[in-house]
Order: C-alpha cells, then sequence, then structure tokens
C-alpha cells in the first residue's frame, strides 16, 4: 500500500494549513517585535529631542545626522558596559527581576491589534499576534506582573534607595492599576466585549466614531493613570532622581539596566496604544470625518494607528518638560481620593446611560 | 528565647543621604531616620570639601588671600571677593573712589542675579521641574560672558581688588549688561509662568519648612532664607557698603516663612537687583578704579615697571661670578628650569624658562641678570650680556620689581586690632573677621559662611516631613557646600 494513501489527504492539507499559520504567527511575532524594539529605541530619541527643544536646546546632534543614530550607539554603550552586581545583593533574585519586568511588559505586545485585518491567499491575517477575548484583562494582569519584577528588584539590590523606590513603585502601580481598570469600564460597557478588536469595531460603529468623547472623563483618568503606571513625570516617584538617585534600578548597571529601560518605554508604547485603542478609535477615523474627507479612506489604518499613538507619546515629553514632581503620599491622594471616586462615578453614569438607551431601543 | 521576644521591635531605616547624592547640592551629607516615608531624625555632617581656606589665610598675605575667596562660594565668586575686599578696607582704612564703588556694586548685584539663576535652576530641578533648570543656565550664562569680558574668568573671578577693582569696564560691557537688564524681567516671568501658579509646585512647596521669623533669627539664619519669614533684616539697606546707599531698592519679605514664601524672595530679588543695576548703569561716575594708597593697595603695573620691552622677550641669566650656588632659585623656580649643585654657579635651561622672574626676585645675591631681548640668543652670547653691568633702566625695573614682589608677599603694615565686617551675599549674611598683628598677614582669619549656618537649621526644617521635602528644604536655604566647608 503506497504511504501517501494511507493518509486522508484532508488531512494533509489540514497539517499544511496548521503549519502555514504556525509560520504566519512567528513571522507576525517576529515583525511585531523588530517594529516595537525600533519604536522603542526612536522613543527615546524622539523623546530626547522633543524635550531638547522645548528646553531651548537640539537634543542629541553628535551620531548620524541630527542625532539619528543615537539610539543604537546608546545601545551598543549599555550592552558593553560592565555588569556590576552589588557584593550583598541577592543574586538570583538581582538576575531575574529585570527578565520579568521586561517580559512582562513586552508579553502585551501580543494583544494589541495594529490595523484592519486583510486576506493573502485564502488566508486572514488580522494584526495582532493573539486574538484573544479578554485582551484587556490580560494587559492589566501582565501590568500587574510586572511590579513584581520592579518590586524584587527593589528588594534584591539590598540597597537603601533601591528598597525605597521598589516600595514606592509597588504602592504605586498598584493603585493606579486600580483607577485605570475603573476608567476603561466605561469603554467596557460602551462596547460590550473585551477584545480589543471589538472594542475598536465599537467605536467605527457608534455615533461619536470615538470613545474619548462620550467617555471623556474615563479618558482623562486612564491618561493620568497611564502616566502613573509607567512611572513617568509628574508621578516618577519611583526613579525620583532627586531623592532617591535612581530608585528601584539603582544598583543595576550595564544591560541589566537597560532590560528595565526597555520594559519601561515598551510599557509607554502599551499604554499610548491602548489610548489610542481604547478611547481614539484605533485604527479607524470617526465617520464624520470621512465623510467630509473621503479620501482619507485610501490611507491604511495603521497610520491613524500610529499617529494617535505618536500623539499620546508627545504628551508624555510635554508633560515630563512642564511639570514639577508629586510627593509620593500626594500622589497616593490623587489615586485613590480623586481618580478612584471619579472612575466609580464614570461607571455608574456609563451603566444608567446604558440602561436608559437599550430600553428605549427595546420600547 | 530573646531573639523571639526582640522580633516584632521596629526601628527607623537609616538612610544615608549624600555625600554622593544628585540632590544635595555638593558633598552634603544627611543621614537621615526614616519611619517608612516620615523624617524622624536627620543629622547633618559636613566637612567634605574643607579645604583650610581660614588656615590658609593666616599664611598668606591680605592680597594673596583674595583668590581664595572665589573658592568658598564658586556659585557666587564675586560677592565673595567683594565681601572680602570690604573687609580688609576696613581693616586697612582706605576709602575707593566712587567708580570702583559702582563697578562693585554692579558686579555684586550680577552675581546675585546668576546665583539666584543657578539656586533656581536646582531648586526646580530637584523638585521635577526640568526646563526651569535649563531657561536659567540659559540666562545665566550671558552674565557668565558678562564676567568674562571684564575679568576673563567666569567663575572664579577675582575681578574686585583691595581699594578698588582690577580694571575699568569697557563700554560693550555697560551695553550689554543694560540689554540684560531690559530683557531679563521678561525672562523672569518665563521662569514664572512655569513654577509660579503650577499645582504641583505650590503642593511640593507650600507649608514645607516652615519657619517663624523669631526662630529663624535664633538660628542664625540670614539672607532671603531669612526675609522669607518675614524679618527685614538686609546688610545692603541697613549697614550699607560701597554704593548701595546711592540707590534705591526694596527688599522683599515673605510672610509664612515657608520654601514657597523663601522662593517669592528670591524671585523678587532678582527683580530688585535689576534696578539696582539700571540705576548703577545710569548714575556710573567716572575717575579711577583704584584708590591712591601706595602703602596699602597694589599699583597699576605699568606705574612700577617701566619696562618698555615685551616681557616674553626677556632672559634670565645667572651671573656665574656672582652666583654663591645658595639654591634659592632652584627651589623657587616653578619650570625647575635651574640646575646646579650646591656652591657651584647654577644655569638656567632657556628651553624651559617662563620668564616668571621668579629666580630673579628670590636671588639675594644680585647674581641673576635680566637681559631685554635676549630670548633666543646663544649660550655665548648671553653669558656675555650677564657679565656686563646691567642697564640702568633694567636695573629700576628690576627693583621695583623685587618690591612689589616683596609687597604681596609680606602685604602692608596693617594697623592693630581686630574687626568683623559683614556684607549681603546672596546667600546671606558673610562676614570676614581679622585678628591682626600688625603684620602683613592676619593672626587670624575667620568666615561667617551663611550656608555653614543653614547647613545646620536643616533637621528643624525636615523632621515630621517627608523624604522628598528634604529635597526641597535642601534647596531652600541655598547652599553652596565650598563655601559651608571652606
Amino acid at each position: 500500500m503506497d504511504i501517501a494513501n494511507a493518509i486522508d489527504p484532508k488531512m494533509i492539507d489540514a497539517i499544511i494549513r496548521f503549519g502555514l499559520e504556525v509560520l504566519i504567527i512567528l513571522i507576525k511575532i517576529v515583525v511585531v517585535l523588530a517594529i516595537g524594539l525600533l519604536h522603542v529605541a526612536y522613543a527615546t530619541y524622539f523623546e530626547r529631542k522633543v524635550i531638547g527643544h522645548m528646553q531651548v536646546r537640539l537634543g542629541p546632534m553628535r551620531v548620524g545626522p541630527h542625532g539619528l543614530l543615537q539610539p543604537f550607539a546608546d545601545g551598543i554603550k549599555l550592552f558593553f558596559k560592565e555588569d556590576i552586581i552589588p557584593a550583598n545583593a541577592d543574586k538570583v533574585v538581582f538576575y531575574i527581576a529585570p527578565i520579568i519586568f521586561m517580559a512582562a511588559s513586552m508579553v502585551n505586545l501580543s494583544v494589541i491589534p495594529f490595523s484592519y485585518s486583510f486576506t493573502i491567499a485564502d488566508f486572514k491575517i488580522s494584526p495582532v499576534i493573539a486574538d484573544i477575548n479578554i485582551g484587556l484583562l490580560f494587559i492589566f494582569a501582565m501590568a500587574g506582573i510586572g511590579v513584581y519584577g520592579i518590586f524584587i528588584a527593589g528588594w534584591a539590590s539590598n540597597s537603601k534607595y533601591a528598597f525605597l523606590g521598589g516600595l514606592r513603585s509597588a504602592a504605586q502601580v498598584i493603585s493606579y492599576e486600580i483607577a485605570m481598570g475603573l476608567s476603561l469600564v466605561g469603554v467596557m460597557i460602551m462596547a460590550g466585549s473585551l477584545n480589543l478588536t471589538d472594542i475598536v469595531r465599537a467605536q467605527e460603529e457608534s455615533v461619536f466614531g470615538m470613545f474619548a468623547i462620550p467617555q471623556i472623563v474615563g479618558f482623562v483618568v486612564f491618561t493620568i493613570a497611564a502616566v502613573a503606571e509607567t512611572n513617568r513625570t509628574p508621578f516618577d516617584m519611583p526613579e525620583a532622581e532627586s531623592e532617591l538617585v535612581a530608585g528601584y534600578f539603582t544598583e543595576y548597571s550595564g544591560f541589566r539596566f537597560a532590560e528595565f529601560f526597555l520594559g519601561e518605554y515598551i510599557a509607554m508604547i502599551i499604554m499610548a496604544s491602548m489610548a489610542t485603542i481604547c478611547f481614539l478609535g484605533g485604527w479607524t477615523l470617526p465617520w464624520y470625518i470621512l465623510s467630509v474627507l473621503p479620501f482619507l479612506k485610501m490611507v491604511p489604518g495603521i497610520v491613524w494607528f500610529l499617529m494617535k499613538a505618536y500623539a499620546f507619546f508627545f504628551f508624555y515629553y510635554w508633560i515630563r518638560a512642564t511639570l514639577p514632581r508629586y510627593r509620593y503620599d500626594q500622589v497616593m491622594a490623587i489615586g485613590w481620593k480623586i481618580l478612584i471616586p471619579v472612575a466609580l462615578a464614570n461607571i455608574l453614569v456609563t451603566g444608567l446611560v446604558k440602561i436608559i438607551i437599550t430600553t428605549l431601543h427595546g420600547a | 528565647m530573646e531573639q523571639s521576644e526582640k522580633i516584632f521591635e521596629t526601628r527607623e531605616l537609616n538612610v544615608s543621604m549624600g555625600p554622593q547624592h544628585p540632590a544635595t547640592h555638593g558633598v552634603l551629607r544627611l543621614v537621615l531616620d526614616l519611619d517608612g516615608e516620615t523624617i524622624v531624625k536627620v543629622t547633618p555632617y559636613v566637612g567634605y570639601l574643607h579645604r583650610g581656606i581660614e588656615k590658609l589665610g593666616e599664611s598668606l598675605s591680605y592680597f594673596q588671600a583674595l583668590p581664595l575667596t572665589d573658592r568658598m562660594d564658586y556659585v557666587s565668586a564675586m560677592s565673595n571677593n567683594i565681601g572680602y575686599v570690604v573687609a580688609v578696607e576696613k581693616l586697612f582704612g582706605i576709602e575707593v573712589p566712587e567708580r570702583a564703588k559702582y563697578i562693585r556694586t554692579i558686579v555684586g548685584e550680577m552675581s546675585r542675579v546668576s546665583n539666584h539663576l543657578l539656586w533656581l535652576a536646582t531648586h526646580a530641578l530637584d523638585i521635577g521641574a526640568m526646563t526651569v533648570f535649563l531657561y536659567c543656565f540659559r540666562d545665566r550664562e550671558w552674565i557668565l560672558d558678562l564676567f568674562e569680558m571684564i575679568c576673563g574668568a567666569r567663575l572664579t573671578v577675582t575681578y574686585p581688588r583691595i581699594g578698588g577693582v582690577r580694571n575699568d569696564v569697557p563700554q560693550e560691557f555697560l551695553d550689554s549688561l543694560w540689554k540684560f537688564t531690559d530683557e531679563f524681567e521678561a525672562r523672569i516671568v518665563e521662569y514664572e509662568t512655569l513654577i509660579d501658579q503650577n499645582r504641583i509646585w505650590l503642593l511640593r512647596t507650600k507649608g514645607i519648612g516652615i519657619i517663624s521669623g523669631e526662630e529663624a533669627v535664633n538660628w542664625g539664619m540670614t539672607g532671603p532664607t531669612l526675609r522669607g519669614s518675614g524679618v527685614s533684616y538686609d546688610i545692603r539697606k541697613h549697614m550699607p557698603y560701597d554704593a548701595y546707599d546711592k540707590v534705591e531698592f526694596d527688599v522683599p519679605i515673605g510672610s509664612e516663612g515657608d520654601v514657597y514664601d523663601r522662593y517669592r524672595c528670591r524671585m523678587l530679588e532678582m527683580r530688585e537687583s535689576i534696578k539696582i543695576l539700571r540705576q548703577c548703569i545710569e548714575q556710573l561716575p567716572a575717575g579711577p578704579v583704584m584708590a591712591t594708597a601706595p602703602k596699602f593697595t597694589l599699583q597699576p603695573k605699568d606705574a612700577m615697571m617701566p619696562i618698555t620691552h615685551p616681557v616674553n622677550e626677556v632672559a634670565y641669566v645667572v651671573d656665574a661670578k656672582a652666583c654663591k650656588g645658595c639654591g634659592m632659585c632652584l627651589r623657587a623656580c616653578p619650570a625647575k628650569a635651574i640646575a646646579g649643585e650646591k656652591k657651584q654657579a647654577h644655569k638656567i635651561d632657556q628651553a624651559l624658562c617662563l620668564q616668571c622672574a621668579t629666580c630673579f626676585v628670590s636671588c639675594k645675591f644680585k647674581a641673576l641678570k635680566i637681559i631685554p631681548g635676549g630670548k633666543g640668543l646663544s649660550e655665548d652670547k648671553l653669558n656675555e650680556a650677564a657679565a656686563m653691568p646691567m642697564p640702568d633702566e633694567i636695573k629700576k625695573a628690576g627693583e621695583h620689581l623685587v618690591a612689589q614682589f616683596e609687597f604681596i608677599k609680606k602685604g602692608p603694615k596693617v594697623p592693630e586690632g581686630d574687626l568683623y565686617v559683614a556684607t549681603e551675599v546672596p546667600k546671606g549674611e558673610l562676614g570676614f573677621y581679622f585678628v591682626s598683628d600688625g603684620s602683613g598677614k592676619p593672626y587670624r582669619m575667620r568666615v561667617r559662611a551663611p550656608s555653614f549656618i543653614h547647613a545646620g537649621v536643616l533637621p528643624r526644617l525636615c523632621v515630621g516631613h517627608l523624604v522628598a521635602d528634604v529635597i526641597s528644604n535642601i534647596g531652600t536655604i541655598d547652599i553652596v557646600l565650598g563655601e559651608c566647608d571652606r
């Protein structure tokens, strides 16, 4: 008997199809990671340039034209730096901490959708690595794991500054995660889904075009919480340079420091993407803009996605150049006494409106 | 067993902040006892930058000690210089020409503005406002450039002299300064738009580090740090020196005595400084910039040394016949250009010689000869010229040179007694206390440094607040450790 006949041709088809799908996922992972890391590199460049020009100076200018190769120079420098481990550090934990932190924020890239899905041959490709139904929850969960990285980094360094930084960070990130989660509940109610692609689709179909308009309160709360969650000015308590030297990564050097750095910037990218997806309509434009300027339909969705994310990035840098730093207790007070109650009120109002609308529709 | 009973005992976290720390403004070390984030106890340790300036002052003549004062508060070196020369002038009892007084007032106020700019920059940076830092440095640059224009140095200026100032100011300096006073008002407004009404700034500064006027006086606080508590004490106003009695200005005072009030005081003070600068430029009289008191002041070099030959073309040669081989010049030479055995004639290596004349003034046997235009001549020709008697003109110039050297090194004959003179530097009251035993060097020089006294107030200001407030308190007392440790 022929071996080829022993297996059902449908089976072979299925196996090939499965192999191709795995291949597609692998390609997606490579593309997303490469683009994500490139964005991290140029986010630092963009940050230094933007803040430089806000502060009447030029920013990096030496490496390459207008300092364009500066991120690579920095990367190479960090890679070849001596890796110093404090004598009294808890070595194993000290090694693991930056990996946890970086991995936790990198994994988030897998659930972020970037554009419309498209078809090559008869494969429907959606530009997201894992189109899971609980994308939003997944991101929160991973942010929660990231805190472990920060906290055990602070603990394992066996340094008082790092310890204080780690403590502050744990308290701050956990508090603001609540505010951020609550601020997104409004979006969940309006979209009726936790899948990020569905949330964007819901915005495309809604009257407002983007949830930032009906959910303006949620958007403001989310923006503030996102800044606090990524430990950026004015909430950069954990690494407050003038108080705690560098906070939880005081004792880290060389590539381990780079891992924290990378994780932090990827977290920023995630936050910018979340804001884009949940509030600014993702890769879509509101229908009223499209009806006025119909030629904009020809622009691929990824362009709008990136532009919105970059705008959010710019906002990050802008406030960094403008605002002083809050004190630790003030940060906590804002989180618990202002943001959480406001977010709760927002959920209540959103829920009531939703009920009223459904009842009216039903009637 | 004993251990298990103690297991629930808590103790404060002991953190050593500094001497290497980004926000302690130099090498201040604070040992903090923390209960969570709350400060239980603060112990400042100073002395990491101690260079013994007071002691050095005792072994140097009054003229020589002047550059040391630059190195105290290097942020406002000009004010330190002025404080020193004003004190020494009182001790000598000499009167300074009007023009020099005005110029000193001008540079003193410039130094105040530049100091306050640096203070604002670092204070804001400590609290997290990064942009203010760079804006302030941009404008401070202008003042430093102006300093460079009048004396060639930007930080350690040593521009004022006992009895006046080193040289007159050029017209471009006054023009540029006038332009600065025109534009600076708008610049202050620019800084204020960033922080003055900023909610975060107010949260971080209002109600922090409160100290009442009475307590502040008891702690010995001076300057804007004291005036923020509502005590109007300004030496420029109440015990005027230089030209401060001829200009109109206000002394801004605060009311609450917190970090914010001290910040407001300094911002207003910058505006007052601009007012003083404008008045001084308008009133600047003509005349000499150095007092004529030959017994007490350095005379301009061209008056003392009528050498018509360029200094760098002069060669110094040892006259082999006159040299006793004592080794004085050998030891004195900074370039180590002189070689020779004991009791044998020394020789100068012309290639290494710096033409500094140190050997000339150190030689007791008049064996050194100045040969005008001797640079680059062959050794034989130089020796030939050295054997000849020196021309009268050169001889006279040489005598002047020795006289000036001795005068600087030994100092003038100073009346005996002791005296304390205080001036208002940007950081507070800078006092110089001299005990004179009649020689050209002070028997004791004591500096009352405001930074040192203010560093002592830190525990009073910080205890009970949070870690972040330590930083704003360090900023608000405006200390420079160079001055604190001396």
